[in-house]
């Protein structure tokens, strides 16, 4: 690990100080991601900034019905939290379908927002990576590509977002708030993770001197139909290969309202809100989650190790979705595919 | 540069140590204070075997930084037995031969101690749920599950 300063930082408008006085500090949240990636000497940073005792770790309502989950409740709170169960029961389930309970116990949620690509190329100082080194070039084109991206990737970086917890609240549309030196502003989560393009180094829109003090859930009716189905090489405590989470409101046998969102196929978790408003009032049945499926992935592209992701990418979409519409979630405890 | 002084509590008793910025705690806890019962598998979040309580939560000491401990309650295996009289997990998981090398072992412990403090009469999926986080390569899972189920029901007095 580089040699780095230790801060802590006891107040919001002083962490985002700190920040703005040394161009190359990082946070400090649950260091799951940021400690390991020091290890590796793929973070550098030359401050380290421990947001732990900012008062972020609350989950609250909100007069509309909505949610307020602070950055820094960790991931286990949410997931066991009676109203997140109750009220965003995919938001728990996505939780509790990744890492192990020491990690999931460390980690937050801005941090879980902000975690790196799991790229094994990111990971290795000795390999080219436009990501970790801009204009190094992209070992894993023409490399390994069983993990990598099957939509929305560049010439310049094939890599995906890692995380399940994003997946669920990109299908619930959530919103981050953020807080920056002069002023404080809302990302629509849609608006949050970026594709690589030719700058795959900025994973997301958040400013450099920008701290994420919590996500906004709206209120929905989602709780009776939703799913988070993961697809992985081992049946815990691997990343997705692909992961879908579903969530719809039927009426009459009919879709009134369907969100779906995919994990481990692209550089963000990916939603087309455009097909998914085109299938409301369509019939919650085999033939129409098909054609979501289809529609959804109609710009896939393999790189040949990851060739299998497409067809894989359409089952579980139709999978996830008759889970969905037959109130019956995948459980992340019973890991058979249900 | 001059250590950061922190002060915890560790297995109930007060302690105090310095330390660099880029000192992991299971670095600390093992070298500077010497439990060595944390043991470091991997460094990296996927093993388990640096597991410790720190508050009330189960973490990897070793995605933690020593720095970070300062006012926080620690436990670790060493606090297990009272005495010669052994944790009632530790007495199981010697009855079951569910260790081998036992370098995954003081983990499991902890991790077990603090499934059934939360889950006292868990399930055997909920067991496999609760210590997916600990990873063993000689042993196998089936008899640490027995064992854990085992002196779950001792604990209860069952
Ligand atoms: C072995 C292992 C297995 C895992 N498996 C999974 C899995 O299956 N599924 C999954 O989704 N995840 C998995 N993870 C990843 C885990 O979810 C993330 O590491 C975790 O969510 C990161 O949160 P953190 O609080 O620990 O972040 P940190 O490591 O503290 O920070 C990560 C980054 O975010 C920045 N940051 C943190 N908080 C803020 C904030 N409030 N504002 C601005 N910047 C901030 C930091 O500066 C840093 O750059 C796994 C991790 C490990 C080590
Ligand atoms: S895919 Fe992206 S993260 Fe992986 S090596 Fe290429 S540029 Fe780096
Ligand atoms: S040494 Fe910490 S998880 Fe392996
Ligand atoms: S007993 Fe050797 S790793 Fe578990």
């Amino acid at each position: 690990m580089k040699r780095f300063t230790y801060t802590r930082a006891e107040t919001v408008a002083d962490a985002v100080a700190i920040l703005a006085d040394r161009p190359q500090a990082q946070f400090l949240a649950g260091g799951t991601n940021l400690v390991d990636l020091m290890k590796y000497d793929v973070e550098r940073p030359d401050a380290i900034i421990d947001i732990n005792s900012l008062p972020l770790k609350e989950i609250e309502e909100l007069p509309d019905g909505g949610l307020r989950i602070g950055a820094l409740a960790s991931n286990s709170a949410v997931a066991y939290n009676a109203q997140i169960q109750a009220r965003f029961p995919l938001l728990a389930s996505a939780i509790l379908a990744g890492a192990s309970p020491q990690l999931r116990n460390a980690a937050t949620t801005g941090g879980n927002l902000l975690q790196r690509t799991r790229c094994s190329y990111f990971y290795d100082p000795s390999t080219p990576c436009n990501k970790r080194e801009p204009g190094s070039g992209c070992a894993a084109i023409g490399g390994l590509t069983r993990m990598h991206a099957i939509l929305g990737a560049s010439d310049k970086c094939i890599a995906v977002h890692p995380s399940d917890m994003c997946v669920a609240l990109a299908a619930l549309d959530a919103t981050v708030e953020v807080v920056g030196p002069d002023s404080a502003r809302d990302i629509a989560f849609g608006d949050f993770h970026r594709l690589p393009g030719d700058e795959p180094q900025r994973d997301n829109t958040l400013a450099r001197d920008e701290l994420v003090t919590g996500i906004r859930l709206e209120a929905n009716r989602f709780a009776g139909h939703h799913t988070y189905l993961k697809l992985r090489d081992r049946l815990s405590y691997a990343f997705a290969l692909v992961s879908v989470a579903a969530a719809m409101e039927i009426a009459d046998g009919r879709i009134v309202d369907l969100r779906i969102a995919l994990g481990g196929v692209a550089h963000r978790p990916w939603r087309d809100p455009l097909v998914e408003a085109e299938y409301a009032g369509a019939p919650a049945e085999d033939v129409t989650f098909q054609r979501v499926a289809d529609r959804l992935l109609f710009e896939a592209k393999g790189l040949g190790g990851n060739d299998f992701k497409i067809l894989l990418a359409r089952k579980a979409i139709v999978r996830a979705l008759r889970q969905a519409a037959s109130g019956r979630p995948q459980s992340q405890t019973l890991k058979a595919i249900q | 540069m001059a250590g950061i002084a922190v002060s915890t509590t560790i297995n109930g008793d007060q302690a105090e140590f310095l330390c660099h910025p880029d000192e992991t705690l299971l670095e600390v806890l093992r070298e500077r204070l010497g439990l060595m019962g944390v043991k470091e598998g991997c460094g990296t979040g996927d093993c388990g075997a640096c597991s410790i309580i720190l508050d009330d939560r189960l973490v990897c000491s070793c995605l933690v930084l020593g720095a970070e401990a300062e006012g926080r309650r620690i436990a670790t295996v060493e606090g297990m037995a009272q005495g010669d009289k052994l944790h009632p997990l530790q007495q199981k998981f010697l009855e079951h031969a569910a260790l081998q090398c036992g370098i995954c072992t003081p983990g499991f412990l902890i991790a077990a101690k603090d499934l059934l403090a939360k889950n006292p009469d868990p399930t055997e999926e909920e067991i496999r749920f609760g210590l997916a986080g600990n990873l063993c390569r000689c042993t196998g899972y089936d008899k640490i599950v027995r064992a854990v189920q085992d002196a779950a029901s001792v604990m209860r007095g069952a």
